[in-house]
């Protein structure tokens, strides 16, 4: 009882925005873990709105199934026909833009964290047209199965990613610098891009324009596994140095004071940011837009300093599928790739954003 | 034996060497001031003295480890640094960012822990930021901002405090205010200081311990009531000039010689350059 009151007490000396966060603590003080309520929420309320709008996505279609009936099929007691459309045909592309979306969200988050510029993200940096490059040499040059596809945008964009670390390496990475050579880049591979488009002849030009435009179109299990294997291997380990993260962002020499292993740290990450977009854009195209705005909409939610790494993942995952359901219910199933979506709804809220912010006085 | 020492170590950037066998003791319990001109090396030493910098050759030892081997947490632990440049995260609040001192004792289990809580709290009153708490630190004025550094640094918890021109872009009262805090921080809470000033009356008034470097050199180290003279100062700097008592402290005060008496003997000394000779040089 005493000691309730003196919490009272101290509540009323400290007001509850000094330290942020709830702490949960065990009684000896040997775990003491803090939650952000604020991100808390944000993240419960982004993965409900992820999850409706899959079940939404899962019926809508040629065939369109009540949401109570995706449900029940989800849950095993499905009529034999829905469950074909809906656990062979529909819920593997609903995994894979909620896979692709987690993993551009976080991978764009790490990349702004590091780069500590919002543009330094993977769209920017080129990563996206580096895995095009990749893509474009197995679809006009080697005319590659789909998989070969995949890994030549794998490839791609790893390759990318560690050209642009070594021309930006100098005593460690800095922000501007990183920004800079990969704008750099990107021009490169773009104009190559654009060479090996003209050198394809009509069909696999075709087939190169729709993978680049990023779509969800026709994904199916043997998609998913990959991703779900990499992002439950890669997502654990990024979130494990997220607090060293979080030191980062004050500066290397902070950082360092405080016992971060400053290299050791950002190369990890990096590596870790360059695989889950290169993967992310293996498996659906360069979706543009969402690895830039997701982390930085999911910042404004929380209004919290810091790489709000969770709460970009479910924002990316919201977003992607969001914008899948956008494209089929306006344009039917297969008329519009997600890409032009996520980039009209994602920089038209870019920018919504920014003008209420100014209109703050905020920036 | 002292904590903190560096030992015949060769700093240099890439090729550019600005120190060689470079031997200097940070004297326990002290508050060391590091001086010199510009681009002497005082804030190489400092950088490898917090093993930012690690030396080509040579060695810097705290508690008789070489610093570079050991666990960087652990350093952490024991030797704190508010480095020069340091970037406050947008809407990141006072409280916050303090808190952020706490990390080397914490872990993925143990993220914020009533030792943290009250650490923070006391290192915020001592440094006189408790009440800035829940405001945003992009609204805190020059010195109040240096003043939350200074509280992260000490809820770092180090008995070993490194700082890199805590002063610089202060005005004189504020320059003051964070040397007071310093000379508080040294006195009252035992810790030891190292601070590289630019300020050679700062250094002083405020210092224990001074160590004057030019061109990666140390010239003399000492008590500052026993090493600053007229002589030192015109070694060091290249600037004739008097050197009496404080009239406030006592400690020595440096006073540059007047314009006139600087340049060399030569009628209208302010018209032509050709007669005008640096005293220094």
């Amino acid at each position: 009882m005493k000691a309730l009151r003196n919490q009272a007490e101290h509540e009323q000396v400290v007001p509850a925005r000094r330290f942020r966060g709830r702490t949960l603590r065990t009684g000896g003080g040997g775990l003491s873990v803090r939650v952000d309520v604020r991100a808390f929420t944000v993240v419960a309320l982004l993965l409900v709105a992820a999850l409706t709008a899959s079940v939404v996505l899962i019926g809508t279609g040629d065939f369109p199934i009540p949401a109570a009936d995706v449900l029940r099929t989800l849950l095993g007691n499905g009529d034999a026909g829905q469950e074909f459309i809906v656990n062979e045909l529909r819920l593997p592309r609903v995994l894979v833009g909620l896979l692709v979306g987690a993993a551009l969200g976080l991978g764009g988050a790490l990349f702004q964290a590091i780069s500590r510029n919002p543009l330094g993200s993977p769209d920017v940096l080129g990563l996206g047209q580096g895995s095009t490059a990749g893509a474009l040499v197995m679809i006009v040059l080697f005319s590659g199965s789909a998989t070969q596809v995949t890994v030549g945008a794998l490839v791609g964009g790893l390759v990318t990613g560690l050209a642009i670390y070594a021309l930006a390496w100098k005593r460690g990475v800095h922000g501007y610098r990183l920004v800079l050579v990969g704008i750099g880049v990107s021009a490169i591979v773009t104009a190559v891009n654009g060479y090996l488009i003209t050198k394809a002849d009509l069909v696999d030009a075709a087939r190169a324009i729709v993978w680049m435009t990023g779509s969800l179109n026709g994904r199916d299990w043997s998609q998913v596994w990959p991703l779900l294997g990499l992002c439950a291997v890669l997502v654990p380990l990024v979130l494990g140095n997220a607090r060293a993260l979080r030191m980062l962002e004050m500066g290397d020499d902070v950082a360092y004071a405080l016992g971060v292993r400053v290299e050791r740290t950002r190369l990890l990450l990096m590596v870790a940011a360059v695989l889950l977009t290169a993967s992310a854009t293996a498996a659906a195209g360069p979706v543009g837009f969402v690895a830039l705005t997701a982390p930085q909409l999911a910042r404004r939610l929380t209004r919290s300093p810091g790489p709000n790494l969770v709460p970009a993942m479910c924002m990316g995952a919201t977003l992607l599928v969001v914008a899948d359901w956008a494209s089929q219910r306006a344009f039917g199933a297969d008329q519009l790739p997600v890409g032009v979506v996520t980039g009209v709804l994602g920089g038209v809220y870019l920018l919504w954003l920014l003008v209420t912010e100014r209109k703050a006085g905020r920036i | 034996m002292n904590r903190l020492s560096a030992e015949d170590v060769t700093l240099a950037y890439d090729q550019r060497v600005i120190a060689e066998q470079l031997s200097v003791e940070i004297p326990d319990n002290s508050f060391t001031v590091i001086v010199g001109p510009n681009a002497c090396g005082k804030s190489t030493l400092l950088r490898a003295l917090s093993r930012m910098l690690k030396p080509q050759r040579g060695r810097v030892l705290l508690d008789g480890q070489a610093i570079q081997s050991m666990p960087a947490k652990k350093v952490a632990r024991t030797l704190g640094l508010l480095p020069q440049s340091s970037i406050a995260p947008d809407g990141i609040t006072v409280g916050d960012l303090v808190g952020r001192g706490r990390y080397p004792h914490q872990g993925l289990l143990r993220q914020w822990s009533t030792e943290d809580e009250r650490v923070v709290r006391e290192s915020m009153t001592s440094t006189g930021v408790a009440e800035l708490a829940d405001r945003y630190v992009d609204e805190l004025s020059g010195g109040q901002r240096q003043r939350v550094w200074i509280a992260m640094a000490l809820a770092q918890q180090t008995p070993l405090l490194l700082l890199d021109e805590p002063t610089t872009f202060l005005d004189i009262q504020h320059q003051i205010d964070v040397l007071d805090l310093c000379a508080e921080l040294h006195e009252e809470q035992g810790r030891t200081l190292v601070a590289v000033l630019h300020d050679l009356n700062h250094a002083a008034r405020y210092a224990t311990h001074l160590i004057a470097l030019r061109d990666g050199s140390v010239i003399a180290e000492g008590a500052p009531a026993d090493i600053v003279t007229a002589g030192l100062v015109e070694e060091v700097f290249g600037l004739r000039c008097q050197v009496i008592d404080d009239p406030e402290t006592g400690t020595p005060l440096v006073v540059p010689a007047a314009r006139k008496a600087r340049t060399a003997p030569g009628p209208g000394s302010g018209s032509g350059s050709g007669g005008r000779v640096r005293a220094a040089s």
